[in-house]
């Protein structure tokens, strides 16, 4: 059996998770196998038979109000157990990433995170995951009979599925020690770990106060703001915008990169974006080499153009 | 209190990563190891957590011989001792069970890691341990403080930050911004060589994994040039060519 943790958020299912979903249907039709998906916390409106899932389970719970990673890991466990799971798919977000560990130890499981693709079930189950910071990528044969892996996000596409999920409620009576005391949202913007378009800037802004134009652009396009590392140690924008090795990885369907030559730390961490756009006044920028399309000119003339023309088309 | 910091040897930032004997084993010919930069921040943070608190910082790292200059290293940041768990890292799994085993019958109030590694970036080894071992878990923390018998810690989570407290002992993985990272000094490096170094062995067989081979990501096609002249053009593209919006 292959489980899915379906993260929700409020009663919705994460797209993340209804990737994770079709991987799991999918992996399941290549074992001989079906696939259950579980929510924990609450039940949710999405419909996870049109995604993929076979069956559903919904865990609920007092200690299932906010999410612990003993509470959720626990959840999960009981229904692994319940349902038979031998192969559960977590989808690599920051509570996925928490529990995932903690899961893997109860079933006795391997824990293989990081997969880019479907594991190959020919004769065996070999993943093939991201390693060195998106640098590279390894094959790796697992060969314990319980296997937990993470999924990262945008790496395998949801689709429609015409299941008919049956949804089975489980009461989780356990307990948990961590309490959350304040959680801390930024209203009304896209989360950079959740976006699929992405502007992103660096040094050759020249200052915070130019930002405005970046904002308005990333605005105009529904993208979420990034930057370079210099950019956010010298405190021009928040450390959770710093992308690269040593920030956040990601990987948008489109990351635009404006004033950013692009070190080899910077394009680990967003090389495989699916389309990259970079916009530099040095036709030598390393980055142009990784780049689908290029811009060589002076951020400060490219940018109202790119703006007046996405302002354009979105207003028809 | 006393803290446990897991540091593991990952190449230099800078690395150009290439593999030999037919794409199936990592090149690290010529590579520079560090400390992952992760691990330095959570050695930093339990530094300053014991300086106010009083205790030890105990670093453990699971590798072979190979890796002492970077536990010399940390020992020179401030470790108080450290421990190598004389066993070749498999994976996440591997080294958690291996620290697990390591430290049995030793009392940490803390365990500290990096959010995670720069070469495998798994992200596992601070919910592994906090299984194993049974304490509790707070990943990819910006912000820790101590409050009686508790960890008040803030960490990241999709689009914001959430503050939680959790009963100690329990692992906390550091994220960027959770301090500065320290530079040894040159009395720290001289005192990092009297420092106690026990060396552990651990040869629990472990197969849950077999690395098969390596891949370097695929070129791109080469990059598409608009003039600048004519930037409206890259909006028409994603559009029309990529259908992005």
């Amino acid at each position: 059996m292959v489980v899915v943790f379906a993260e929700r958020d409020g009663d919705q299912v994460k797209k993340s998770s209804l990737e994770a979903m079709a991987f799991g249907q999918d992996l399941a039709q290549n074992t001989s196998s079906t696939c259950v998906g579980v929510v924990i916390g609450g039940e949710v409106k999405t419909d996870l038979g049109k995604h993929g899932a076979n069956k559903v389970v919904v865990v609920t719970g007092e200690a299932l109000s906010t999410f612990t990673p003993e509470g959720y890991s626990a959840a999960l466990h009981m229904a692994c157990k319940h349902v038979g799971a031998s192969t559960v798919v977590i989808p690599s977000t920051y509570s996925g990433k928490s529990i995932a560990p903690k899961l893997a130890v109860k079933l006795n499981a391997s824990l293989t995170t990081g997969l880019v693709e479907l594991p190959d079930t020919d004769g065996g189950f070999t993943v093939k995951k991201s390693c060195f910071s998106n640098k590279a990528f390894t094959k790796v044969s697992v060969n314990n009979s319980n296997k937990v892996l993470g999924l990262i996000p945008n790496s395998y596409e949801a689709k429609p599925y015409s299941l008919t999920a049956e949804t089975e409620t489980l009461n989780f009576e356990g307990s948990v020690q961590t309490k959350s005391l304040e959680i801390d949202k930024v209203q009304g913007k896209i989360p950079l770990t959740e976006a699929e378009l992405v502007v992103s800037a660096g040094r050759g802004m020249k200052g915070p106060e130019n930002w405005t134009q970046i904002e308005e652009l990333a605005e105009i396009l529904g993208a979420a703001t990034a930057c370079s590392k210099p950019v956010a140690d010298m405190d021009w924008r928040p450390h959770n915008e710093h992308v690269g090795q040593t920030g956040i990885t990601i990987k948008p369907n489109l990351y635009m990169a404006i004033g950013i030559s692009g070190a080899i730390q910077h394009l680990a961490g967003v090389s495989s974006s699916k389309v990259i756009c970079v916009i530099n006044t040095d036709p030598e920028a390393p980055f142009f080499k990784v780049a689908d399309y290029g811009i060589v000119g002076d951020a400060f003339e490219v940018l109202p153009k790119l703006i007046a023309r996405a302002r354009q088309l979105k207003a028809n | 209190m006393n803290i446990l910091v897991c540091v593991s040897a990952v190449p230099d930032t800078t690395t150009k990563i290439t593999f030999v004997d037919n794409n199936t084993k990592f090149n690290s010919e010529g590579v520079q190891f560090i400390i992952n930069p992760y691990d330095e921040l959570a050695l930093t943070k339990a530094l300053e957590l014991t300086e106010a608190q009083g205790g030890e910082v105990v670093v453990v790292t699971v590798g072979e011989a190979t890796t002492e200059p970077i536990i010399r290293k940390a020992l020179a940041i401030g470790a108080h001792k450290a421990i190598r768990v004389n066993t070749k890292a498999m994976d996440g799994m591997h080294v958690a069970k291996a620290i697990a085993s390591a430290i049995e019958g030793q009392s940490f109030d803390l365990v500290m890691t990096g959010r995670e590694s720069i070469d495998y970036n798994g992200g596992q080894v601070a919910g592994l341990l906090s299984e194993l071992l049974g304490f509790g878990l707070i990943n990819v923390v910006t912000e820790i403080s101590v409050d009686g018998n508790s960890i008040v810690a803030t960490r990241d989570i999709d689009g914001g930050r959430e503050t939680v407290s959790c009963p100690m002992p329990c692992v906390v993985s550091a994220q960027k911004d959770l301090c500065e990272p320290r530079i040894p000094n040159m009395r720290g490096i001289m005192q990092a060589r009297s420092k106690p170094m026990e060396v552990v062995e651990y040869d629990q067989e472990y197969n849950d994994v077999t690395y098969e081979s390596y891949e370097l990501p695929a070129a791109k096609g080469g990059v598409k040039l608009i003039d600048a002249s004519n930037a409206e053009e890259l909006i028409d593209l994603l559009r029309t060519e990529k259908k992005l919006f």
